[in-house]
């Protein structure tokens, strides 16, 4: 199961310079250890010590926000849209 | 009768405030002021910079009748330039990434300007590389004040919020503590307070990580530099994690009575860090404003587990 997720600008260091990478898994918990197995460091930067997604940090599946939905739990169709958005820098 | 005669009167001049409870357990000898900006009448301290861009265009007639105001901006610039081109009728078409909070959008739609929204994944170097796009297809129609590159900007501090600190504190500032967006606060204050006394220090407050949690402030090292900034005049920089930023907001909420945004708890969790390294010192930070326009943000997720770990201590 494939889901094509949106990388923020300051995490493109983490892969390469993509916009947008492809990781496997059926939920988002999933999503996320593929994603740091493809791209190493990307998951301290997602989530705390404890594992949870760490509060300044928005995933969106398809435009919908995980926490309105399963959180980590929340399942993943193959061709869904992962989103990651930061917060806003500056002025 | 005693009253103003426009809202413009009515930016800078705020308050400087002192810090008594969540200070407490530091040397008596240093003590820690803030400037409430949230006073400002479009509530933040981007008031002082809009004000002073937008009347340096009018005076050099970069600004003429028929033109609009355009700009990027994360939120409290676009807030100012909406409210000073309602005053001097103006129209302000602004581009904002499009993530930025719901109330931001709110008032800056109050105030009759119009928003062009950027991608939200590239944060506020995607709407300023936007802006610069629309302004390149139209020059003629617009007056951008380009606040990462005007130099009135830092020099709306160096007129105002430098001087106002140094009179509010009777000329005793021995340390300045600010947060980095576009770093006009700064670098505008700074020069003014080292013309009084070389030996202020200047610290400037930025987020830890490249990816971080803090509206409103710029990691420089992974972002568009902006034009106005200096670091060669900056003695220091403190780095400040996104958490620990948002307890400090909670705390300034409970002990101080003052609900502000997550930069003012950057600004403060910094100033306390200079402030237990030190014997004695006066130490002058800046709240850029107050916390309602982010109660919908992610500053206020979660943070009843604040509460409970607390409860703990």
């Amino acid at each position: 199961m494939g889901a094509r997720v949106r990388i923020p600008t300051p995490l493109r260091r983490f892969t390469g310079g993509a916009e947008e990478v492809s990781a496997d898994g059926v939920t988002i918990a999933a999503v996320v250890d593929n994603l740091e197995q493809r791209h190493p460091g990307l998951k301290e930067r997602l989530c705390d010590e404890a594992g949870k997604v760490r509060r300044f940090v928005n995933i969106f599946v398809n435009g919908d926000d995980i926490r309105f939905l399963n959180n980590l739990e929340t399942t993943i169709k193959d061709g869904d849209e992962v989103s990651i958005v930061p917060a806003i820098a500056g002025g | 009768m005693s009253s103003v005669p426009s809202v413009l009167h009515l930016v800078g001049n705020t308050p400087l405030f002192e810090l008594t409870k969540v200070t407490a357990g530091l040397s008596p000898q240093v003590r820690v002021f803030t400037k409430l900006e949230g006073f400002n009448p479009g509530g933040s301290v981007k008031d002082r910079a809009a004000l002073k861009m937008v009347s340096e265009g009018l005076r050099t007639g970069a600004l003429t009748p028929g033109k609009t105001i355009i700009d990027s901006t994360s939120g409290n610039t676009g807030i100012a330039l909406a409210l000073v081109g309602a005053v001097l009728g103006y129209p302000v078409e602004l581009v904002i990434p499009e993530n930025v909070s719901i109330e931001r959008k709110k008032i800056i739609a109050a105030y009759g300007a119009k928003m062009i929204f950027s991608s939200p994944f590239e944060g506020s170097d995607g709407a300023m590389r936007m802006c610069r796009q629309i302004l390149h297809e139209a020059p003629e129609r617009y007056f951008k004040p380009d606040q990462y590159f005007n130099t009135a900007n830092p020099q709306a501090h160096y007129e105002t919020t430098g001087p106002e600190i140094w009179r509010q504190t009777q000329g005793q500032v021995t340390h300045f503590v600010a947060g980095i967006g576009t770093s006009g606060t700064i670098m505008g204050t700074s020069r003014y307070l080292k013309e009084q006394n070389p030996q202020i220090q200047i610290i400037a407050v930025e987020p830890d990580d490249a990816f971080h949690g803090l509206e409103g402030l710029k990691h420089m090292a992974s972002s568009i530099v902006p034009g106005i900034y200096h670091e060669g005049e900056l003695d220091r920089k403190i780095p400040v994690g996104t958490e620990e930023a948002y307890e400090t907001v909670y705390r300034i909420g409970r002990e101080e009575g003052i609900l502000v945004g997550q930069s003012s708890g950057a600004a403060l969790w910094a100033s306390l860090k200079l402030a237990r390294e030190i014997e004695s010192g006066v130490i002058v930070t800046l709240f850029p404003d107050f916390g309602d326009k982010y109660l919908s943000t992610n500053l206020w997720v979660g943070w009843k587990e604040f509460d409970k770990k607390q409860e703990r201590v």
